[in-house]
């Protein structure tokens, strides 16, 4: 760290509140400039059409999807013909195991490493804004896609299950009934739940890439850990460490479905993602506050 | 003073620390974030259990009669079952539990009868979450990864919602003949819950059994008394039977079955959590929703037979011949064509055949003989079934000896 740098951040004038929205804002408007993030968004909008309309073509001559097996395929998708509502579900379903957080590594990852390996991070810091700053303004402008990119998807279902399936009163799947007022308000919680669902893997995305100078390899390298994870949770003898891997609880979005909502995993979830922000999030600090900037 | 404060250490000019130490300081705090909540993790439960909670005493008797007298119509709360019966899976995945009851798993369509999933029940761990209001209105819902199976009973009306592959399972019962089990419905599934397992062991109470009271427990937040149930006789694989009931209301709040040979309880059920007011009225409203298979279920006497689907009532089969009583009652009868290694009734053009069965049942059971001849035996955890060479199965929670014995 620079002396300059440090005599900022060790100064007692705290910068304008003003200011450090300014630097969110241009972080903000950094990620979503971007041609790939774009891209991610549209791949991402994409999954709910592919999903409706497979769905609408398999249920053509008045079949049932699903029908052989008795639940093939993401969640919910036995209900979609009957209510376009939960295409909403059935596209964070399938989404949220893969391709939610992949978008969500690439722009982690991105965050610090792809400033440092395009040379542009020492500019950053010459601005008196501090490290720390800058490491939360990354953070929560990723926190912003991953807001953006949940949104996206039920948008993006919401549209497409309208326009090709009748919507209506909502059977949660406890087997009753509520208004189709109420199931959109449940759909938006949901949406909500995936978004702070990806604030873990945002976390680690950004710890790994206060490690590397290569954005490249700081995306694969977070998209590698996610999809590792994502297998050690699938091993029924490695059931006593899974409960701590961060996908573990994803899909408790659906507890949101039941009535009355049950509750347990919802917040195991909420508390699983919040330690490992904490963790990840600190060990991010720890790192891009001490280590020598050369890019 | 201020040198120790991290924030000094951390926002502080440089010159007070080295660079080195300042970077060691700051790791140190993803550091102890991480042992922070390890520790959080490891010591809640723990503290949580500590601290049995102060009761008067109460003698085993009375307890017995708290638990007879219970009158609570109305609750609702989660319940946790946990099964380990030791049963052998088999490849495939289906359990042994799934073919005793004749269903081959899940092909051609999902099974939404509650038979069914009360078998699925017999292994590993569920939740289960119950509203009860009246002996007219209870539902029973198993809560699955994104998905949930639901046993609705309004009046005579029995729903059961799979919403997995949407499918519903409609019978009628009559009307107001809760208790009486002579029908289908949430009943077939409330044999998973604290309350009617607590039942079956206090049935099984008499002579041949110790009942004590063992101290106090917590049980979803209330304070519960420990009663412990023993079986006397020695050829019992039943260790003991623990049965948690609610000191307020009698309510039996946890069941847990251990057997003899020690180790994980091969039955627990626990309220996770328990709330005795009324559960709201919608909770009991069903409706199929729009495009769901419904399949009308007409006869409900053919489904009693699956009331013996847990180990510890095998006096419950029909169709069979029951020696001794209690605890050690052993299920006796004979075994389907087939199943056995009776090459003399089938002639000796089989007995190829009856050798690859013969060779199977030897990886599976262990070989045995006695008076009555020679046979296999298997074990479970909790269940020995002896079958004999000569077609004849006996069953029961007791010991290798005692089934021998019981053959003759």
């Amino acid at each position: 760290m620079s002396r300059a740098d440090a005599a900022v951040t060790g100064g007692t004038r705290a910068p304008s509140p003003l200011w450090q929205l300014s630097l969110f804002r241009s972080e903000v408007g950094s990620v979503f400039r971007r041609w790939r993030t774009v891209a991610l968004l549209g791949v991402l909008a994409a999954v709910p059409v592919l999903v409706g309309i497979a769905v609408k073509i398999e249920t053509r001559g008045g079949g049932t999807v699903g029908h052989e097996g008795g639940g093939g395929g993401p969640a919910f998708i036995s209900q979609v013909t009957n209510n376009g509502l939960f295409l909403v579900f059935t596209s964070l379903a399938a989404t949220l195991p893969f391709f939610l957080p992949m978008a969500i590594g690439v722009v982690a990852g991105d965050s610090i490493a792809g400033e440092a390996s395009s040379g542009t991070l020492r500019y950053l810091l010459v601005a008196p804004a501090g490290r720390t700053r800058l490491l939360l303004a990354k953070y929560a402008s990723t926190l912003v896609f991953c807001l953006a990119a949940t949104l996206v998807v039920t948008v993006s279902a919401l549209a497409v299950g309208a326009l090709l399936f009748p919507l209506g009163e909502v059977t949660l799947i406890s087997g009753t009934n509520v208004s189709f007022g109420e199931g959109l308000l449940r759909a938006l919680a949901i949406a909500g739940v995936v978004a702070l669902s990806l604030t873990g893997v945002a976390a680690v995305g950004l710890f790994v890439s206060t490690l590397t100078n290569s954005g490249i390899a700081a995306m694969a390298t977070t998209v590698g850990l996610l999809i590792t994870v994502q297998i050690l949770d699938q091993f029924p003898q490695l059931h006593a460490v899974q409960p701590y891997l961060f996908p573990h609880y994803w899909l408790s979005f659906a507890d949101l479905l039941r009535e009355p909502v049950y509750w347990d995993q919802l917040l195991d979830n909420l508390r699983l993602q919040a330690l490992y922000a904490a963790v990840f999030g600190s060990a991010a600090w720890a790192r891009f506050t001490s280590r020598d900037v050369t890019a | 003073m201020a040198r120790i404060e991290p924030t000094q250490v951390a926002e502080g000019p440089e010159g007070h620390r080295t660079p080195a130490r300042r970077k060691a300081v700051r790791y140190a705090v993803p550091v102890a974030v991480a042992g922070l909540a390890a520790a959080t993790i490891g010591l809640v439960p723990a503290l949580a259990k500590s601290g049995d909670p102060d009761l008067p005493k109460i003698s085993a008797e009375d307890l017995i009669a708290k638990v007879a007298k219970s009158d609570v119509q109305q609750m609702s709360g989660s319940v946790k079952v946990t099964t380990d019966l030791g049963l052998p899976s088999l490849p495939g995945g289906a359990s042994l539990g799934a073919l005793g009851a004749g269903h081959d798993g899940k092909k051609g369509g999902a099974d939404v009868s509650p038979q069914a999933k009360l078998t699925e029940l017999a292994s590993g761990s569920h939740t289960l979450r119950v509203a009860v209001d009246g002996p007219d209105k209870q539902r029973v819902s198993i809560v699955e990864p994104a998905a949930e199976y639901s046993l609705i009973r309004n009046g005579d009306q029995v729903w059961a919602y799979d919403s997995g592959s949407n499918t519903v399972h409609h019978s009628t019962a009559p009307r107001g003949k809760a208790d009486a089990g002579q029908h289908a419905g949430p009943e077939e599934l409330k044999g998973a819950s604290p309350q009617e397992l607590a039942k079956k062991a206090l049935a099984a109470v008499d002579d041949s059994t110790s009942v004590s009271v063992g101290g106090t427990a917590k049980v979803a937040g209330r304070d519960a008394y420990q009663l412990v149930v023993k079986p006397k006789a020695e050829e019992s694989t039943v260790g003991s039977v623990r049965i948690a009931v609610d000191a307020k209301t009698g309510v039996p709040l946890k069941f847990t079955l251990s057997p003899k040979s020690g180790g994980k309880a091969a039955v627990d059920a626990a309220f996770t959590k328990v709330d005795f007011a009324k559960p709201g009225a919608s909770t009991f409203d069903f409706t199929p929703p729009k495009g769901a298979k419904v399949t009308e279920d007409k006869g409900d006497g053919a489904q009693r037979d699956h009331k013996g689907a847990l180990p510890a009532t095998p006096g419950e089969m029909s169709g069979l011949d029951v020696v001794g009583k209690s605890w050690t009652s052993i299920a006796q009868f004979k075994a389907p064509a087939g199943a056995s290694k009776d090459s003399k009734a089938k002639g000796g053009g089989l007995g190829k055949n009856a050798g690859g069965a013969g060779a199977l049942l030897d990886t599976l059971g262990t070989k045995v003989s006695g008076p009555f001849g020679s046979g296999h035996v298997f074990s479970t955890r909790l269940v020995n079934v002896l079958m004999t060479d000569d077609g004849r199965v006996y069953a029961g929670a007791v010991t290798k000896e005692a089934l021998i014995k019981a053959a003759k």
